[in-house]
């Protein structure tokens, strides 16, 4: 009998990744120590390591990071599996989704902030759906509805001027 | 805002989506934060519209429906569903409506109460 042995070789962009998984999950805890006024307005600033994510390496490697991000940060907060893991994973899974399709739209009038702002606005509705189906499944929460999305718009409008200059500076040739 | 190139310039889209968000917004707000009053009461049973209570006066009343008798209780003003024979309860614990628009809903026992504004261009029916 011979010892079943699984060895992994990541490979460059395995470990590219890794990383910006890293810079994502770090934003995301950072981002679980500050107290929010309302359950559920957190201003999502891992989704500028997502879009960042986006821009330089596709839809692949941002999915990649946001849901490594979405696991590993809730394994982190001990978080895994609970309402809140569930909220985070349909919020990331939306605005994923919500990416897929934006990142077609044409690069000469749509920029980082029109792709953060639709980010932000899918994954608090993704995460309102399974609010309203799942965990509070009375009509209450709808009246939430109008303050939520404007938290998000906003956010979503901050993160992406963020990521815009932030892709500004790294497509900046480097000075000697 | 024009500056020198070193910060962020938007593009035209991005207006158009923060203008198109914005429309979504105020529609939100004007959809579900419309706070008007409500002055009368509708009752549906089975789809039917059994009945349109003025909400200002203090009643009780019992509408009957497939699993048993839901009642409904009328409080100057404000209306809720006060028992119901379905499980899950969401009707019961939606607890007083006092705005126009709302409604509760108790589909297991097919009742629901709805209430109305004055501007409403419902006529109502006087029981």
């Amino acid at each position: 009998m011979q010892a079943n042995q699984l060895i992994l070789h990541p490979n460059h962009e395995d470990h590219h990744i890794a990383r910006l998984a890293a810079y994502a999950i770090l934003l995301h805890v950072m981002e679980a120590m500050i107290p929010s006024p309302l359950p559920g307005v957190k201003p999502g600033i891992a989704n500028i390591v997502v879009l960042y994510v986006l821009y330089r390496d596709g839809w692949k490697a941002c999915a990649w990071v946001s849901l490594l991000r979405v696991l590993a940060g809730s394994l982190v907060l001990g978080s895994f599996l609970t309402p809140t893991f569930m909220l985070s994973l349909s919020g990331a899974v939306s605005s994923l989704l919500c990416l897929g399709l934006a990142q077609f739209l044409p690069k000469k009038y749509f920029g980082p902030l029109s792709l953060s702002m639709l980010a932000a606005l899918a994954h608090m509705a993704g995460q309102l759906v399974l609010v309203r189906c799942w965990l509070i499944p009375s009509a209450g929460i709808v009246y939430l509805l109008p303050l939520l999305m404007s938290f998000a718009l906003l956010f979503g409008l901050v993160n992406g001027v963020i990521t815009a200059r932030l892709l500004q500076l790294a497509s900046r040739p480097k000075r000697a | 805002m024009k500056t020198s190139g070193a910060w962020i310039r938007p593009l035209s889209g991005d207006y158009l989506i923060f203008i198109i968000a914005l429309a979504l917004l105020g529609w939100l707000f004007s959809h579900y934060w419309n706070w008007q009053a409500a002055t009368r009461l509708q009752i549906h049973q089975g789809g039917q519209l059994i009945a349109t209570l003025t909400l200002d006066q203090q009643r009780e009343l019992s509408v009957s429906g497939p699993l048993g008798i839901t009642r409904i209780e009328i409080d100057h003003g404000r209306a809720r569903v006060h028992s119901s024979p379905c499980t899950n309860q969401y009707c019961v614990h939606q607890g007083w409506l006092s705005h126009a628009g709302q409604a509760s809903f108790c589909l297991p026992n097919r009742v629901s109460i709805r209430l109305m504004g004055a501007s409403s261009s419902y006529d109502s029916l006087n029981y």
